[in-house]
């Protein structure tokens, strides 16, 4: 029985107020809260082991060397990797698909090869390869959005692979619209053109069950911060034998075996790849997060997102003058509603929102071709659910709207 | 001053903004963005005397930096060009009836800002 009231006993931050109103906590797709559990093992560490790992010859860098691998162990297991091998420890999704860019892309894309993404990538699966396409006078194409503008138009990816892309990066789950891409078929589809195929699966890593061998993508990245974890610490997953063929980018302590004054010896996989005193507390941070998940069941937390997003579409439908965005079937969505509120500015309404302590986002949230798709005003509001939300806040954000609307004379 | 800064003037000022357009004629105009919010407003100003002889302004952005616009270039018509480079936010406080906090006033001088560095273009010109 999953009792989310339980859960949110939970979160210390759930209990504070803003405007003299208690904490509603709707943006959730920018970064979660923090579970009890995950603070008391990064503040464990810093009072009872703190100290650099890999080599030091004293318990306590022993025992933080053990959990730093632990922490990797239990996040290859978390989305069925091969090994730890495979998973390399980065700052967040960002970096992870701009090394991917830097160290794989540099390699092996030449002049005139085509690159493919879709229109609605966040940023950070967009300008790198923008810039690789550029510094290597390649073609960057976009897979389009479908009529309805809910997610992509299959037609427009297939139509783009014939193209043969050397490499395809695509979304997991879309941080505007809330859609979730079938990664699988595009995977399979895309490696028949030799595509290589990374996921930017920073939406999906907090609420879907992730099986990079059934997926069979070569690279996933995600950050900890979206799940519970801490911030500055995100994962790359990359296939081992795609990953045994890259370069580090970075040189420095312990990615290598020995070094002369003319040559190195590289370490294995995936220390190469980790050069410089790592963030120690965040990957425990990061086991932290991974334990609790696995407590209260992925499956579990995705069922109660979906249930929160049919119950916030029923309320939201009968709302004139209300726009939501991506649609709303809420099995093909994970827990984000982007709306728009008929001529009301999306920061007018984050500002009235928090007036009523109610915390979402407002803006191009990092996806300016998407959102100006959607928006002629270039911006558009998010609320965004995670484990801890409830029916009672989705209430207080639909009268939120209600109030809004009052205010701005709208029917 | 109102603490609601929704105030219906500026909701009023939101639905029906005064001096909304390209004006013919202009002798300057500067387009200013606010990068946290990814509003922006052009304005248009013909200079006469050293004075403004009229004002107009296009863009998009929230009710505050559009009501603003609205009431600021109102105020600001006939005005000479050494007054209006005085102005900071108090007399933007004084002319919206209202105080934006320290996160919204961004939004509230944005037209303002837009209107100075227009003047500043038309000095440089001369």
């Amino acid at each position: 029985m999953y009792d989310v009231n339980k859960i949110r006993e939970d979160f210390p931050i759930l209990k504070i107020k803003v405007n003299g109103k208690k904490l509603v906590y709707f943006d959730n797709a920018a970064t979660t809260q923090k579970p009890i559990q995950v603070i008391n093992k990064i503040k464990y560490y810093y009072e009872n082991y703190n100290s650099n790992i890999h080599r030091g010859i004293y318990k306590i860098a022993e025992t933080a060397t053990e959990k730093y691998i632990e922490s990797k162990t239990k996040f290859a297991k978390f989305i069925n990797a091969g090994s730890i091998e495979e998973i390399v420890y980065m700052r967040n999704t960002t970096e992870a698909i701009n090394f991917v860019a830097l160290a794989f892309g540099n390699e092996v894309i030449k002049e005139g090869d085509h690159i493919l993404i879709s229109e609605a990538e966040h940023h950070s699966n967009l300008l790198p390869w923008l810039w690789l396409a550029k510094r290597k006078k390649a073609h960057l194409d976009y897979i389009k959005l479908n009529k309805e503008k809910t997610g992509l138009d299959i037609e427009s990816f297939k139509a783009h692979l014939e193209k043969e892309p050397k490499i395809t990066a695509v979304f997991h789950a879309s941080n505007v619209l809330g859609s979730i891409n079938d990664i699988k078929y595009i995977t399979q589809l895309a490696h028949k053109k030799n595509s290589t195929v990374l996921i930017d699966g920073a939406q999906s890593i907090p609420n879907i069950k992730i099986d990079v061998k059934d997926i069979g993508c070569d690279f996933f990245a995600a950050s900890a911060h979206k799940m519970m974890g801490p911030a500055g610490i995100g994962i790359l997953f990359a296939k081992k034998s795609v990953l045994d063929n890259i370069k580090p980018l970075f040189g420095g302590g312990e990615m290598v075996k020995q070094v002369n004054k003319y040559s190195c010896t590289l370490n294995d996989l995936p220390w190469r790849f980790e050069s410089g005193t790592q963030n120690i507390e965040g990957a425990i941070g990061l086991a932290g997060a991974i334990d609790y998940i696995n407590k209260i069941g992925i499956n579990n937390i995705r069922k109660h997102e979906q249930n929160l997003l049919k119950y916030a579409f029923d309320k939201l439908n009968d709302i004139n003058n209300l726009e939501v965005f991506g649609g709303n079937d809420e099995k093909n969505k994970v827990g984000i509603i982007s709306f728009a509120i008929n001529k009301v500015h999306p920061h007018d309404i984050a500002y009235l929102f928090d007036k009523e302590g109610i915390a979402i986002r407002a803006g191009h949230h990092c996806a300016m071709p998407v959102v100006s798709e959607l928006s002629k005003e270039h911006s558009i509001s998010r609320m965004s659910f995670y484990l801890y939300n409830t029916i009672e806040e989705v209430d207080a954000a639909v009268d939120a709207i209600n109030k809004i609307k009052n205010k701005f004379n709208i029917r | 001053m109102s603490y609601d800064i929704y105030a219906e003037k500026i909701i009023l000022n939101y639905e029906h903004p005064h001096n909304k357009g390209i004006l013919k004629g202009a002798n300057t105009h500067f387009k200013e963005y606010n990068q946290v919010c990814g509003d922006e407003i052009e304005v248009y100003i013909i200079i006469n005397n050293k004075k403004i002889k009229d004002v107009k302004f296009i863009g998009r952005g929230c009710a505050i930096s559009m009501a603003s616009a609205s009431m600021i270039t109102d105020f600001i018509k006939g005005k000479s060009i050494k007054e209006i480079e005085q102005y900071n936010g108090d007399i933007i406080k004084n002319i919206l009836g209202i105080d934006p906090g320290p996160v919204r006033m961004k939004c509230a001088t944005l037209s303002l800002r837009a209107i100075k560095e227009a003047i500043e273009r038309y000095k440089i010109k001369k």
